[in-house]
């Protein structure tokens, strides 16, 4: 029986600023948005509950971006010149200096609401798990962050499915608010907004895990992060850049547990299976590849991934994180399993399962399969306008973080360009965007329009899939096979076969070329024509169908951009096995799409890099 | 199966399907108690284990690759959490770490704070800065600065 209604209520709500995903960035534009916006009625949307919603949900052990601008540890130019070296070069450093000197600002807020920071009783200062990185007690940093959001917002609206963003009926660059699915009651919101941010999710499940089973649970971006970020932008026509720009990370086998803390805290290291350092070994064939960049300090998140490919694969593996040869107090085995169970409880239970006591016996390092994402080592997302003071003039149009379509702005994963944020940089981009949202609404007072007809339209489509199983559904006797019915779960394994063996995933090495390109987004269309023949059976299904719709435009945006970049930008994210180089002469630049819904045509194309200084 | 529920102690109190981030949470209706509908989407945040009031969440790891008879298992306060780890070959190891330092519902909301001014809503400035960077102003840098 299903408990999606034969007639479902419809909301409308009305509101100044809609922020779209209630995680850090959202979270973060919450309370910005209030400060600046006394009167304004500020509404957040979210898929689950903000008290545990988006990739902080299950805590942090540390903060990777605090400068300590007070201590003179770091200053803003810094943390550009170490993001522009991560990112192989490319990344818009306007938002990254932006990002930079407020997100200090942000962490001091933090500790006086309550979060547990290590604190070094002789000086004074955080205590530094490496340059970037400041170690807490996060196990409630969501819920801390979400407290303060709760007293901020004018109305939260959990278990909303938001699907579709609405254009302003009048002028098609024009935002106008966004419609979804209540997943527990059914009913249908229709959000009418003067201003959009949209803090959504990058996107997980993307490409085939490694864990194929019931550990496919166990991904390393949450399982929750279905590519919304993309897809709602993607469709409404905004510009998209760097969606080639995937993520790989190194992470303790199966379990996924992060490295940090190991390496820079803890100073473990890792070797082959020989007990061999084999990064210096192997750097005249990396200085063949990519050339400077091999040498750049700290070496490239991309290239430590391809250094330890290439040594799996000439037979030296498995690689090994030492943990047993720096565990040597009962304080540092606490800090080592706290790292876990504050935010990858996972590896913990991986450990004790598997009966491995990190003092005693070192652990396999892996290469996890790829994600799209834009707040870590990588910096998928909109293309957005920059902050007014440093921005280059061909990167401002207007309102910091506002896309391409005017009184829509993106914070956090949304936001391309802006790579290392992490959960306090997401925080400070959500600030930015909602104080830039603010400054938007007084200039633009006029409501947009919302055509009755198109929120109609998006009605029927929403509930499509559960119309379609209770009226093509009955007819087999059991069971999950129907010739006429496509499950989310079926379809989710397609997308993810196609991206793994076409796109550059785990089974393919990460390698990919043009043929294999091509055929990828030709499979990619067949999915998406299938996708009229989704059926769900229930409201979870439903959510869950909409989560693959947003996760195959997230896809076949990173295929385009993928194929329309002719060369290997970042060796151990992706390969194009015939363009294996770096090649800065023709593709030191940003390569940006633009989908246009009325035409249904994708436009590829490039945009210059302007470095800040 | 990541989590999973036990019978003799869930009360269907919703909880779990109320807080987990995943929608996987529910509760059978024949026998009004929640299980995990979705294992291969479960993270094992523990958001649900931590919220049971009963204590009746637990978890087994990934079966693709964590062998049987294991335990970790939290007890959550309101300002610490404590872990209970049952290793494989049934060694016991328990850590205690803070949570949080200030009271639960003490933060002050930002429209309690002076409204802004003018100059300060025309200025790059966030809420609370200068102040709160501690450094004297927020840094810039001059469109197409030269090299410092």
């Amino acid at each position: 029986m299903t408990d999606v209604p034969a007639h479902p209520t419809t909301h409308t709500v009305d509101c100044d600023i809609l922020i779209i995903g209630g995680g850090f960035a959202g979270c973060g534009a919450a309370f910005e948005a209030r400060y600046w916006g006394r009167d304004l009625k500020i509404v957040v949307a979210e898929k689950a509950a903000i008290e545990r919603s988006g990739a902080v949900a299950q805590g942090l052990s540390a903060i990777n971006c605090y400068m300590g601008m007070r201590w003179n540890e770091n200053q803003p130019e810094d943390f550009v010149r170490y993001v522009r070296n991560d990112l192989m070069g490319l990344s818009r450093e306007d938002l990254v200096y932006d990002i930079a000197r407020h997100v200090d600002s942000t962490v001091h807020l933090f500790e006086e609401w309550g979060l547990p920071i290590f604190t070094d009783p002789k000086t004074g200062r955080y205590v530094r798990e490496g340059r970037w990185q400041i170690m807490i007690h996060g196990e409630s940093y969501k819920p801390l962050i979400a407290e303060a959001t709760r007293k901020s917002a004018s109305e939260i609206h959990e278990r909303i499915m938001v699907t579709h963003l609405l254009r302003d009926a009048k002028d098609p660059k024009r935002i106008a608010g966004a419609v979804g699915v209540n997943v527990r009651d059914g009913s249908f919101y229709v959000f009418r907004a003067r201003a959009v941010i949209v803090s959504a999710a990058g996107a997980s499940h993307i490409f085939r895990p490694r864990s194929a089973g019931e550990g496919a649970g166990r991904t390393w971006y949450p399982p929750w992060a279905s590519g919304s970020a993309y897809a709602l932008l993607i469709q409404a026509g905004a510009e998209m850049t760097q969606m080639e720009n995937r993520l790989v990370v190194t992470r303790f086998k199966d379990g996924y547990g992060p490295v940090g803390a190991w390496f820079l805290l803890l100073k473990a290291i890792a070797t082959n299976a020989a007990g061999e350092s084999y990064e210096t070994s192997r750097l005249p064939e990396l200085r063949e590849r990519v050339g400077a960049y091999a040498d750049a300090k700290p070496m490239p998140t991309c290239l430590r991934n391809h250094l330890m490919l290439q040594e799996i694969l000439a037979g030296r593996g498995p690689i090994l994180l030492h943990t047993e040869r720096v565990l040597d107090t009962p304080e540092k085995e606490s800090i080592g399993w706290e790292d876990f169970l504050n935010m990858t409880i996972g590896q913990a239970v991986t450990w004790a399962s598997q009966g491995i006591e990190p003092k005693n016996v070192p652990s396999e390092l892996i290469l996890s399969e790829p994600y799209v994402m834009g707040s870590h080592a990588v910096c998928a997302g909109a293309w957005t306008s920059g902050p007014g003071d440093v921005a280059p003039e061909e990167y401002r149009w207007g309102y910091n973080r506002m896309t391409t379509i005017a009184g829509l702005f993106g914070a956090g994963d949304t936001v391309g360009g802006s790579a290392h944020k992490f959960s306090s940089g997401s925080y400070s981009e959500g600030r930015l965007a909602a104080k830039a949202a603010v400054a938007f609404l007084r200039d633009h007072p006029e409501a947009p329009t919302v055509a009755e007809a198109d929120v109609d339209a998006l009605r029927e489509k929403v509930y499509a899939p559960a119309v379609h199983w209770a009226r093509d559904g009955p007819g087999i006797t059991a069971g999950t096979v129907h010739p006429e019915v496509l499950f989310p779960d079926q379809g989710l394994n397609r997308l993810e076969k196609i991206m793994d063996e076409y796109g550059g995933g785990v089974s393919a090495n990460y390698s990919t070329s043009r043929n294999l390109l091509e055929r990828g987004l030709g499979h990619l269309a067949a999915l998406r024509s299938d996708l009229d023949f989704l059926g769900a059976r229930d409201l979870h299904q439903l959510q869950r169908a909409w989560e693959l719709d947003h996760r195959l435009w997230t896809a076949e945006s990173v295929l385009r951009h993928t194929l329309f970049r002719e060369e290997t930008r970042w060796p151990g994210y992706y390969y194009r096995a015939d363009f294996p180089h770096v090649d800065d002469e023709r593709w030191k630049c940003f390569v940006n799409s633009i989908y246009d819904p009325a035409s249904g045509e994708w436009k590829l194309f490039t945009r210059p890099y302007r470095p800040l200084f | 199966m990541p989590t999973y529920v036990r019978t003799d102690k869930c009360k269907g109190c919703m909880e779990c399907v109320t807080i987990c981030p995943s929608d996987i949470m529910h509760i059978d209706a024949a026998q009004g108690r929640a299980y995990n509908i979705e294992p291969a989407m479960c993270w094992e945040c523990y958001a649900c284990v931590k919220s049971c009031p009963e204590a009746a969440i637990e978890v087994r790891g990934y079966a693709d690759f964590a062998p049987l008879h294991h335990s970790v298992q939290p007890t959550r306060t309101a300002d610490k959490i404590e872990w209970k780890i049952r290793m494989r070959n049934g060694d016991l190891k328990e850590f205690v770490f803070p949570i949080r330092t200030t009271p639960w519902d003490s933060i002050r909301p930002p429209q309690e704070s002076a409204p802004p001014n003018e100059e300060a809503v025309a200025s790059e400035l966030l809420s609370f800065e200068p102040d709160y960077l501690a450094v004297e102003s927020l840094p810039t840098l001059p469109p197409k600065a030269g090299a410092p």
